[in-house]
């Protein structure tokens, strides 16, 4: 067993600065990672960070902005911190060496970036995400953390009270990869799940193949809320053949999208007439799947991204790595010609329901970055101020489980008598129920009388970690059954075809139907790798349990969410309805049985309420 | 077991040792936009033979021989090569044969990979005797049948996936964080640094960790203590930064030029030529070996 005050999971952007906040308030903390620390996708990331450094621009204005993206569904004590702390965050990136692209009077840059009032990107070439992920890793190492890299965290060890507000995180249950223990990692002080988004649960996606919403998954079945995950972010300009990002930044500098007839559609078909190419993701996304629908794409398939007129030199300068991206992964010269590009799966804006100081309803267990969800981005993330949220929420996160004082949260977490409940009827049975116990399945019931309830922090750790062996002994000794690659693809593929930028009634009950028989698919599933050494059949086995969780909870809210808001559109009602819809969906395992039901967005700021407007670019 | 023996024959021979300022136009850098026009127009000219070759291949299967080896299981003690035959697609590249193999055909293939996009550095093989990433290399511009093996001059844990302990342990070793304490004082005061210098350090803060260039090192492979291009590039990148003040720096040269430091490089050029972000990797060795000698420091 291993122990420390503090257990980070995940070493991406969120999960470092959560570290080392929590080393700053003087914790003894390490980090369980099943990536080595600079592998973690945050290093893909190209924009920038959203923060009002600059006279003319202030906190109120970014926090502005960023409601009006999340089309009134961001919770403003979030959205306040969001903006207040970023500029000082930021400024921390610089004094620890992070190299930004700089003025001519050597203070860093600032670029333009959709939905934003004020120039507000800090950015470091097309690179700020690897430069961020390096940077703050750099200060890991200058600090002394500890780092278990190559770890997979399975499991969370937490008591078994049956309100899921009563229960405490004692620790984690992890396995490393390399020699195929299975150890258990106690925590004094608290857990920080800061495991990216769960993009493999579509098949055309930014992500990277480590982003399984492992995180999600594990405090889902808990007893963590999930918070509004029909909200996904399809990014508009992603390479076809890969999913492969091509930065707004482009847009930024001045990049223009064509049809297949040369039009420039996003004014000339009158989707955004202010903002053109520069109008949020969703409404660019949509935009351009429309003029593909509509038989107006190259191919039938994408659409025409054009930065030749920007000139070479100010490319090389500003973009260079995008002309190396689609050079490599697309076979195409964006100096000579314009780039394809469609709309692909990018940004998870729900999450673990956490208030803004990263804890969630379980004591002693937090989240903090894409898996979490404070809210910040509500119903649609504005480009760069994802980057901003590891920071400020995990570097809160980090503070706080390490015991310092935050001050109260004014958002509520975890579910209490009279809230609004769901009761729409579904197509199918979700999460476990009535689907029969093997091995593989999770042994989470709550003792329903409180009995058998082990509350020693040991004794919880020590199960969890019995548990979690006897899984990977199950699923390495069965012989035969369907392995996980098969589950996976098939998930994925109802995934991008029902769950898409157009939702419907009908595709989204195709969709949940697939999953239930992807979860019954997965009581046959089996490891067929026998080795102990570095299994990543094993790993990718439990993976895609995981990926059925969050792809149910995605597909459940999408269907209830009857409505056209930010991301999420639904052709039975596509206009936004804040009569009903002011409120965050929220779907709870309940030991199996999921269940849904809402909690209002919080409009009221420090010394404002945001009235919702029509959101137009 | 380790893959020292399969290296690939080049030209192994050391050259002598050369502390001379470079003439060649890999050591003074492709830094004009010019010469990257140029650099890219020819690869424009890879890319058409690349698109010829694909036209060739549609509707084709992909042979690849890929090493293995397990220390527990059972007939995969004794590394081999297995063959997979895998379906053709436009634009395929190594990592995505290999995935497909892994899927379709053997799943206890394994294999690090993670972004698909060249920036996570997981994915550094040896292919066809040449340190490649994986999901930047087209197939249709490799020979037939593909190679696949880890990299060389490492402990391989299993299948393509080696130790990286060491090299990690290499990159530390060279203090790679910003140790500038003296701040300005404002909340929001940056440090300022003038564009040229950021331009200065730019290529050598490209690198993502993926051991292409010490795993193509003779030296390194025959030295196990000498720090290797990329911790070098690391040290090079903060060295370089005028945000830190000089007797950082003077620190920093004296951790380069340690017996197993700068000294040892002997220009081969090979590290420079698998990176796969590009960086002039021999040319900041190089500017290292001058810095340290303008500074006086005392050399082995
Ligand atoms: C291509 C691309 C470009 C983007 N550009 C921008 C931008 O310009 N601006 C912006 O603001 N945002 C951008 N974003 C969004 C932003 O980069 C991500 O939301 C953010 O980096 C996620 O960081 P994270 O720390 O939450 O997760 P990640 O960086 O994904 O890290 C997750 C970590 O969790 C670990 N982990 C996961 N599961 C487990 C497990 N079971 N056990 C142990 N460890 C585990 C992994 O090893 C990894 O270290 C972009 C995203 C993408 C994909
Ligand atoms: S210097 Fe280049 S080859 Fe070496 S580790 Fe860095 S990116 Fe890889
Ligand atoms: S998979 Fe990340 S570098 Fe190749």
């Amino acid at each position: 067993m291993y122990e420390h005050d503090v257990i980070v999971v995940g070493a991406g952007g969120a999960g470092l600065r959560a570290a080392i906040g929590a080393h700053e308030a003087g914790a003894d903390v390490a980090m369980v990672t099943k990536l080595h620390p600079v592998r973690s996708h945050t290093g893909a990331a190209e924009g920038g960070i959203n923060a009002a450094l600059r006279e003319g621009d202030d906190w109120e204005l970014h926090a502005y902005d960023t409601m009006k993206g999340s089309d009134y569904l961001g919770d403003a004590p979030a959205i306040e911190t969001l903006a207040q702390d970023a500029p000082e965050d930021t400024i921390t990136l610089e004094h620890w060496g992070m190299p930004f692209s700089r003025e001519d009077d050597g203070t860093v840059s600032q670029r333009p970036f959709g939905g934003l009032s004020f120039p507000r990107t800090t950015y470091a070439g097309a690179e700020t995400g690897h430069h961020l992920l390096h940077t703050m890793y750099e200060q890991v190492v200058k600090r002394g953390i500890q780092v278990y890299d190559e770890w997979y965290v399975m499991n969370l060890a937490v008591t078994d009270e049956p309100d899921p507000n009563d229960r405490t995180c004692h620790g984690v249950v992890a396995y490393d990869v390399q020699s195929g223990a299975v150890e258990g990692f106690k925590a004094n002080k608290g857990v920080i799940l800061a495991t990216g988004g769960p993009g493999q649960a579509f098949d055309h996606t930014t992500n990277a193949v480590s982003c399984t919403g492992d995180g999600n998954a594990m405090a889902y079945r808990a007893g963590v809320p999930m918070e509004d995950m029909e909200f996904v972010q399809f990014h508009p300009t992603t390479l076809p053949s890969t999913g492969v990002l091509i930065s707004e930044g482009v847009r930024g500098e001045g990049g223009i999208l064509y049809n297949e007839g040369g039009e420039r559609f996003m004014f000339e078909h009158g989707y955004a007439n202010n903002d053109g190419e520069l109008a949020s993701r969703d409404v660019v996304s949509r935009a351009e799947l429309t003029e593909v629908n509509e038989g107006r794409g190259i191919e039938d398939e994408y659409v025409h991204l054009d930065m030749r007129h920007l000139g070479s030199e100010r490319i090389l300068d500003r973009l260079e790595n995008i002309l190396h991206l689609a050079e490599d992964f697309e076979g195409v010269d964006g100096l000579v010609e314009p780039m394809p590009v469609k709309p692909g799966q990018h940004y998870e804006m729900g999450g673990i329901e956490t208030d803004e100081n990263g804890a969630t309803c379980i004591d002693g267990l937090y989240a903090a970055g894409e898996c979490a969800c404070v809210s910040v981005h509500g119903a649609n993330r504005l480009g760069g101020n994802a980057l901003p949220e590891l920071i400020v929420f995990g570097k809160r996160a980090g503070r706080h489980a390490a015991g310092d004082d935050l001050g109260e949260a004014e958002i509520e977490t975890g579910y209490s008598e009279g809230v609004e409940e769901e009761d729409m009827e579904l197509p199918i049975t979700p999460g476990e129920a009535g689907i029969a116990e093997t091995g593989a399945t999770e042994t989470d019931d709550v003792a329903a009388d409180g009995s058998g309830q082990l509350s020693d922090p040991e004794g919880v750790l020590e199960r969890t970690v019995t548990e979690e062996r006897e899984r990977v002994e199950y699923l390495m000794e069965k012989d035969d059954g369907i392995q996980h690659a098969e589950i996976r693809a098939k998930l994925q593929k109802a995934m991008t075809e029902d769950v898409n930028v157009f939702r419907t009634e009908a595709g989204l009950k195709r969709a949940l139907q697939a999953i239930r028989e992807c979860r019954e698919a997965y009581r046959d599933v089996y490891v067929d790798d026998p080795s102990r050494t570095f299994n990543t059949d094993l790993q990718m086995t439990i993976e895609t349990r995981n990926l059925i969780d969050v792809a149910e909870t995605i597909t459940l809210g999408a269907l209830v969410r009857n409505e056209f808001r930010g991301a999420h559109w639904r052709q039975e009602n596509q206009e936004r309805d804040d009569e009903n819809w002011l409120k965050h969906t929220l779907v709870s395992w309940n030991g199996g049985k999921p269940s849904i039901w809402y909690r209002p967005v919080i409009l009221e700021g420090e010394d404002k309420t945001y009235e919702p407007k029509v959101r137009s670019y | 077991m380790s893959t020292q023996q399969q290296e690939p024959e080049t030209d192994a021979e050391p050259e002598p040792e050369s502390q001379e300022t470079p003439t060649d136009q890999e050591m003074s850098g492709l830094s004009s936009p010019q010469q990257k026009r140029l650099q890219r127009k020819h690869e424009g000219a890879a890319e058409r033979e690349r698109a010829a070759a694909e036209d060739d291949l549609e509707g084709d299967t992909v042979h690849l021989k890929v090493f293995r080896f397990d220390p527990e299981v059972e007939g995969k003690q004794e590394p081999r090569f297995d063959d997979f035959h895998v379906p053709f697609e436009r634009g395929m590249t190594v990592l995505d044969a290999v995935i497909y193999a892994r899927d379709e055909f053997d799943s206890s293939l394994t294999f690090r990979h993670s972004c698909r996009q060249a920036i996570c550095g997981s994915d550094a093989f040896f292919v066809n005797g040449r340190q490649r990433l994986g999901c930047k290399t087209q197939i249709s511009e490799l020979d037939q049948p593909v190679r696949v093996e880890p990299l060389p001059h490492q402990e391989v844990v299993k299948d393509l996936v080696v130790d990286m302990d060491h090299f990690y342990d290499q990159m530390h070793s060279v203090e790679p964080y910003f140790q500038q304490e003296d701040l300005p004082d404002g909340e929001l005061e940056e440090q300022r640094q003038t564009r040229e210098n950021r331009e200065k350090v730019k290529m050598s803060t490209r690198c993502i960790w993926c051991g292409a260039c010490m795993s193509s090192c003779n030296i390194a492979a025959g030295d196990n203590d000498y720090l290797g291009p990329a911790a070098i590039n690391k040290a090079y990148r903060f060295a370089m930064d005028e945000r830190e003040d000089e007797e950082i720096k003077e620190h920093r040269l004296r951790i380069v030029e340690q017996e197993h430091g700068v000294w040892r490089c002997q220009t081969q050029f090979s590290c420079t030529e698998v990176c796969p972000k590009d960086i002039p990797l021999t040319e900041h060795i190089q500017e290292l070996k001058r810095e340290a000698v303008k500074k006086n420091l005392k050399f082995w």
